[in-house]
């Protein structure tokens, strides 16, 4: 490749100006407040981790880390996402502390080789971990809190669809029992959304039809509560059957928290089955092709830090939020205080007043000449009380200091 | 939260007469009219539908990103452009295969090359073969590369076969069979659930019956 041009960056990455900054800060500090207020304390880590640590034990694929080698020539990640950061420290810094543990975080996360649309190489999560609870009230709390969440930062219309891994582990072992090869095709087809495959593959089974019917039918298994009853009838093996009735528990759970009417269930959700082991979520804005938040039970993750230990969470994707959330309008009220050389200590004593007070106080040197044209304009905002610009920037209050003619 | 009209990308050209008669025998109300009409954006409120007239290898793209909640695209298109949508039916219709094609006197050579469309398709195949190959792509007249000596195979759709009869070049391998698919955004397959699902139970009856 050529000399890249001065303005140019790396694929994927993106710079964020002013009112992309101001709408990205109120959305992550208004979610960050709700997730403090359900007694979420925030935790950072850093940017970079040992690919063999926390690398290897995150969620996303070897291919998609971006990796460094330190002077050591160790193997170093850049985070691609917060959860296996956190678990080593829930695992290290932590590991006294009892459980459960409620943390939440706000970071830029990296993926390499994105060649799905949409996708950039770094962006923005804000999330949360609830750490040492298997019961069906920490997934649920953990859903609510997503769903707050959603609201606190101003998304207009959402859905949260549900499902859980282990019915369909369940269900595959009960109907295709030590077929592991079959079973793993077929839920290659399912994290492919490939349901033309599944059905092609299954026909080529060589199974009974109405096992065929069955795992046909688990294409259909999404709605409301209906679909874990239907469920249940479907497989009698325990761990599918556990896996439906830990979903009806949640809904039982969403339903008292009196946020169902955003959620479905569906069964045909699948994360990725190596690293979520039993419920999962996924969140759906109206008018955004993408998820905005996803999250799930990990239960297996915490035992390669030193402490194994159920746990469950979720990321908003903030980066994504964005493009939903309705612009504010910009209230950030700017006053200028211009001054000539003389009067300098006493201008910059005015701004210093005004900015203790909470003012935003932008101060600007100019000549006589420049003063007395201001003076109109200071005419014209008091009668107007409208903004006006002053070198390309907009201010809505005018203070001219001038001691020959007194002060504004 | 109402689920609102659905945004279908339909394929111009060859597929888009048979996926609107599939549509029309499934008894959605599709005016036969627009099968002709140069229209970009087609409303068809009769059936809840707006259809937007897309480039068959361009339909994925506007369903992975949202702008279409559902799109009819040949099997080949999806397997090169490998977007992340959900493939929900066969429907069966617009059926050919892909192929590696040659002249008929075909010998293997030193420094093999194959033209193709399919660049992802083509270096896949022959990656797992274990075959090395120049790939060399191509937009289009790609049974041109092996008679001007470009290439010495090509990987292309072959309906007919016609067009390679009469150019003297014969299909050596068969990589897979092609039809058009119906796919879904990740987010409408779940928001839309209904409408799609209505339109997936209505579609698998006719195409049951047409196979």
């Amino acid at each position: 490749m050529s000399k890249p041009k001065v303005f140019e960056k790396p694929t994927g990455v993106k710079d964020y100006l002013p009112h992309a900054v101001a709408k990205l800060r109120r959305i992550e500090r208004n979610v960050l407040d709700c997730m403090q207020r359900w007694g979420y304390e925030q935790i950072m880590t850093p940017t970079i981790e040992y690919y063999d640590t926390v690398g290897v034990a995150s969620a996303t694929s070897d291919q998609k880390l971006f990796k460094l080698l330190n002077q050591k020539g160790t193997t170093i990640v850049l985070r691609s996402d917060m959860t296996a950061p956190i678990a080593r420290v829930v695992g290290s810094l932590l590991k006294d502390k009892q459980f459960p543990l409620r943390l939440s975080y706000h970071g830029n996360v990296f993926r390499a080789f994105e060649d799905k649309g949409g996708r950039e190489a770094e962006f923005f999560q804000t999330g949360v971990e609830l750490v040492g609870d298997a019961s069906p009230e920490a997934d649920a709390e953990v859903i609510a809190l997503a769903i707050a969440s959603l609201q606190a930062a101003g998304v207009p219309a959402f859905k949260i669809a549900i499902g859980h891994v282990g019915f369909l582990n369940g269900l595959f072992e009960e109907t295709l029992p030590g077929r592991s090869g079959e079973q793993e095709a077929l839920k290659e087809c399912l994290l492919q959304r490939d349901h033309v495959g599944y059905r092609d593959f299954l026909r080529k089974l060589v199974i009974g039809d109405s096992v065929r019917e069955e795992l046909e039918g688990i294409l259909r298994l999404r709605g409301g509560q209906e679909v874990c009853s239907h469920a249940l009838e479907l497989s009698s093996n325990a761990s599918a059957q556990a896996a439906i009735r830990h979903l009806c528990e949640i809904w039982d759970n969403l339903s008292a928290y009196g946020v169902q009417e955003h959620v479905l269930i569906d069964l045909t959700m699948i994360g990725d089955f190596s690293y979520y082991t039993g419920m999962t979520f996924e969140g759906y804005a109206s008018n955004l092709g993408f998820p905005v938040c996803s999250g799930g039970r990990y239960d297996n993750l915490l035992a390669q830090f030193g402490r194994p230990a159920p746990a469950t969470g979720f990321a908003l994707k903030t980066t994504r939020i964005m493009e939903v959330v309705p612009d504010e309008a910009d209230d950030a009220r700017r006053t200028l205080v211009a001054y000539v050389q003389d009067d300098k200590a006493e201008a910059l004593k005015e701004a210093t007043i005004r900015r203790t007070s909470g003012e935003t106080v932008v101060t600007a040197l100019v000549t006589g000449e420049q003063l007395d044209s201001l003076v109109g304009l200071e005419i014209a905002e008091y009668l107007t009380n409208r903004p006006f610009e002053f070198r390309g920037v907009e201010y809505d209050r005018l203070v001219l200091v001038n001691g020959k003619e007194g002060q504004a | 939260m109402t689920e609102g009209i659905l945004k279908v990308a339909m394929p111009k050209g060859r597929i888009y007469k048979q996926a609107s008669k599939l549509f029309r025998q499934a008894g959605l109300p599709i005016p036969e009219d627009f099968d002709d009409s140069r229209k970009l954006i087609i409303p068809v409120p009769e059936a809840n539908m707006e259809f937007i007239m897309a480039k068959p290898v361009d339909v994925p793209t506007y369903v992975e990103y949202g702008v279409a909640d559902i799109g009819i695209v040949g099997k080949d298109v999806l397997m090169e452009e490998n977007k992340d949508v959900y493939e929900l039916l066969d429907l069966g219709i617009a059926k050919c295969r892909m192929s590696v094609i040659g002249l008929p006197d075909w010998k293997p050579v030193i420094h093999p090359r194959v033209a193709t469309k399919y660049s992802n398709v083509a270096s896949q195949y022959y990656r797992e073969k274990g075959e090395q190959v120049e790939v060399i792509k191509l937009n289009g007249s790609i049974e041109l590369a092996p008679l001007i000596g470009l290439a010495d195979r090509i990987v292309d759709m072959v309906e007919t076969g016609t067009t390679l009869r009469e150019n003297g070049l014969v299909e050596m391998e068969t990589l897979f069979q092609v039809t058009s698919r119906l796919i879904a955004n990740r987010v409408s397959y779940r928001l839309k659930n209904t409408a799609i699902q209505e339109l997936c139970d209505r579609l698998s009856t006719v195409i049951q019956v047409s196979v």
